[in-house]
């Protein structure tokens, strides 16, 4: 059997149109409250450009190719992990009413910022 | 024995293939988890998830190496290591630390990182020779200009985000310099074409014999990505984020075609058409085309005479406004981003608890263009715990200001300003705003007295239910705050 995926030219529209696709109806979706996370979520998954760069760097076979591929990993493992990162702190903040962070009890007001910025 | 051999080395590929399979289907279904605020942060994990299943699975090319870079294949194991460790740790460390105001220059950072390794993908392909036949070749050269020019321009958003650079910077004839800049790009991107490829398309020229023209075309498209960004100023980031987001998405698709990787294609599309949506919401959150906010320069068109100003600017003391809300039933809050320069989130939300505390109904209202990117208003408020229902955007909320008691403007300016809704020659003019004006009574916390980001004068101050608040966001707050606790009041709610 063959696992070696070979795509050619109107296969690889059809992906590109059903995966535009997927993305435009999946992130309509969402509400614009959540667009920043949304936004930084995004592009963590393009951060898998770091499997590419892995690719090429692997199969480097000069010195200049060695140096090119490294500066793809290192550029795209800081995009997955920078992007993972800022986003699971921005979704982590969001809380509702009914689970609020740190609720206000009657008589003493917190100040949720303790530390000054 | 000698039959088992070929089958074990059909093992990598296939395992490769399953996993990236299987990591495009978390990164579509940690995308649809992220549509609700309930759901979000699972989300991200699912999408988190994918991505560590593919990276681990990509280790399996080491089994499969070209022969040529056989000999250098633990050289290569480990350079991966390192980058990414390096690469991965120091993102992740600056991503744990940076404060949440600085979150927009973050992202535009990342973003850039993520241009820049498709376009390095690209450059060994081309400088290697690789991409065989016209279509690859050329669909290798389009990843390349999206990747750099999102590199480049990324970076030129960061420092204008991050305040390095505070002036848009402009001349005349800029766009004609920069439609030449795009054009050059594409005539060495043809001729490495047709040099390499001919007429007959296929490729016998090795493509290493033109290093020259390959640095040449990247050098091009990076000064085409940092000229396109610098004449555009801070409040239009919103869009620009949104376009390099998308134009990374779009240069990961195409090098994912290039390198026969379905999963790479597919998260590549899904977040190249994700920040186009994302992109034309902006741009219409500002009644302007996408086209409009690129390519013309929103400040020098902006400068235009103003029809006569009735009324006058009334200041007033923070503590007075503050007791006022204390004692009103209603009160909407429009942040912008004046609060997250001032980082007065937290002090805003412990005020907001006081007030509730008083009984007084209290709700915010976010604009979608408010902050330098998309949403980054709730992220604030989110960070400083206001709860995301307290939150509405602007189509949920607009109607309620005419039966609110005080609104609150606080760092916020063009969104408000009637001139959008009733001034034909302004500039602004069709852009959705917030109808602040329209509620009782309405208190502008502002820095000083000068215009918005459009150089534009806010007819919403001058008007006769309207006074002024001078100050640092939270330094009013903090004055507030006090007032009303010296009060005294018992809490109600």
């Amino acid at each position: 059997m063959e696992f070696q995926i070979g795509i050619s030219g109107f296969i690889a529209l059809y992906i590109f149109m059903v995966a535009g696709f997927a993305g435009w109806v999946i992130i309509g979706r969402v509400p614009a409250i959540l667009h920043t996370p949304l936004m930084s979520g995004s592009n963590f998954v393009h951060g898998i450009v770091v499997v590419g760069g892995i690719y090429a760097l692997l199969n480097a076979a000069t010195l200049q190719q060695q140096i090119i591929g490294f500066c793809a990993v290192l550029f795209g493992a800081g995009n997955a992990a920078g992007g993972y990162a800022v986003t699971d702190r921005m979704l982590a903040m969001f809380k509702s009413s009914a689970h609020p962070p740190v609720h206000a009890k009657k008589t003493n007001v917190k100040s949720i910022h303790t530390k000054k910025h | 024995m000698q039959n088992i051999l070929p089958q074990l080395l059909q093992l990598p590929p296939l395992l490769i293939g399953l996993a990236d399979l299987a990591a495009a289907f978390l990164f579509l279904y940690g995308l649809h988890r992220m549509a609700s605020p309930v759901t979000a942060s699972s989300g991200i994990l699912v999408a988190g998830i994918g991505m560590a299943v593919a990276v681990l699975a990509s280790f399996l090319y080491a089994f499969d190496v070209d022969p040529a870079a056989q000999p250098r294949l633990m050289v290569n194991i480990t350079l991966v290591f390192v980058a990414l460790g390096i690469g991965g740790g120091a993102a992740w460390w600056s991503g744990r630390k940076v404060a949440m105001t600085a979150m927009p220059q973050m992202v535009a950072i990342y973003n850039g990182l993520g241009g820049g390794a498709a376009g390095a993908i690209a450059a060994i392909e081309l400088f290697g020779g690789k991409a065989a036949g016209m279509t690859p070749f050329i669909v290798t050269l389009a990843g390349a200009l999206i990747g750099a020019v999102s590199l480049s321009g990324s970076l030129i958003a960061w420092a204008k985000l991050d305040g390095v650079i505070e002036k848009p910077w402009r001349f005349r004839g800029q766009q004609a310099v920069n439609g030449l800049l795009l054009l050059l790009t594409l005539a060495v991107g043809a001729y490495l074409a047709v040099v390499t490829h001919g007429a007959t398309g296929d490729s016998s020229v090795a493509v290493p014999a033109l290093p020259t023209a390959i640095y040449l075309f990247f050098a091009l498209a990076l000064a085409l990505g940092i000229c396109m960004t610098l004449p555009i100023g801070g409040a239009d980031m919103p869009v620009v984020i949104s376009i390099f987001n998308a134009f990374t998405g779009l240069a990961v698709g195409l090098e994912g075609f290039v390198l026969k990787n379905p999963a790479l294609m597919i998260a590549g599309m899904v977040v190249g058409a994700a920040g186009m949506l994302l992109t034309l919401l902006m741009a219409k959150a500002m009644n302007r085309s996408v086209a409009n906010v690129v390519f013309t320069n929103f400040g020098t068109i902006a400068r235009h005479k103003q029809g006569n100003i009735k009324g006058s600017l009334k200041p007033m003391q923070a503590s007075d406004a503050g007791i006022a809300m204390r004692y009103a039933a209603s009160v909407i809050i429009v942040p912008g981003y004046g609060l997250a320069v001032a980082q007065g989130q937290g002090k805003l939300y412990e005020f907001v608890k006081l007030l509730r505390d008083g009984g007084v109904s209290v709700k915010f209202a976010v604009h979608p263009v408010a902050g330098r990117m998309p949403g980054q208003m709730d992220v604030l408020l989110a960070e400083a715990g206001v709860p995301y229902d307290m939150i509405f955007q602007l189509e949920d909320i607009n109607d309620e200001f005419a039966t609110t008691d005080i609104a609150l403007v606080i760092g916020a300016n063009d969104v408000v300003n009637p001139a959008a809704r009733n001034d034909k020659s302004s500039p602004i003019f069709g852009m959705p705003i917030l109808n602040a004006d329209k509620s009782k009574k309405v208190f502008v916390v502002k820095r000083g007295e000068g215009k918005g980001y459009a150089d534009i004068v806010n007819t919403l101050f001058y008007s006769d239910n309207c006074n002024m608040v001078y100050g640092d966001a939270q330094a009013v707050l903090i004055k507030m705050i006090e007032a009303v606790r010296g009060l005294g009041l018992p809490a109600v709610a």
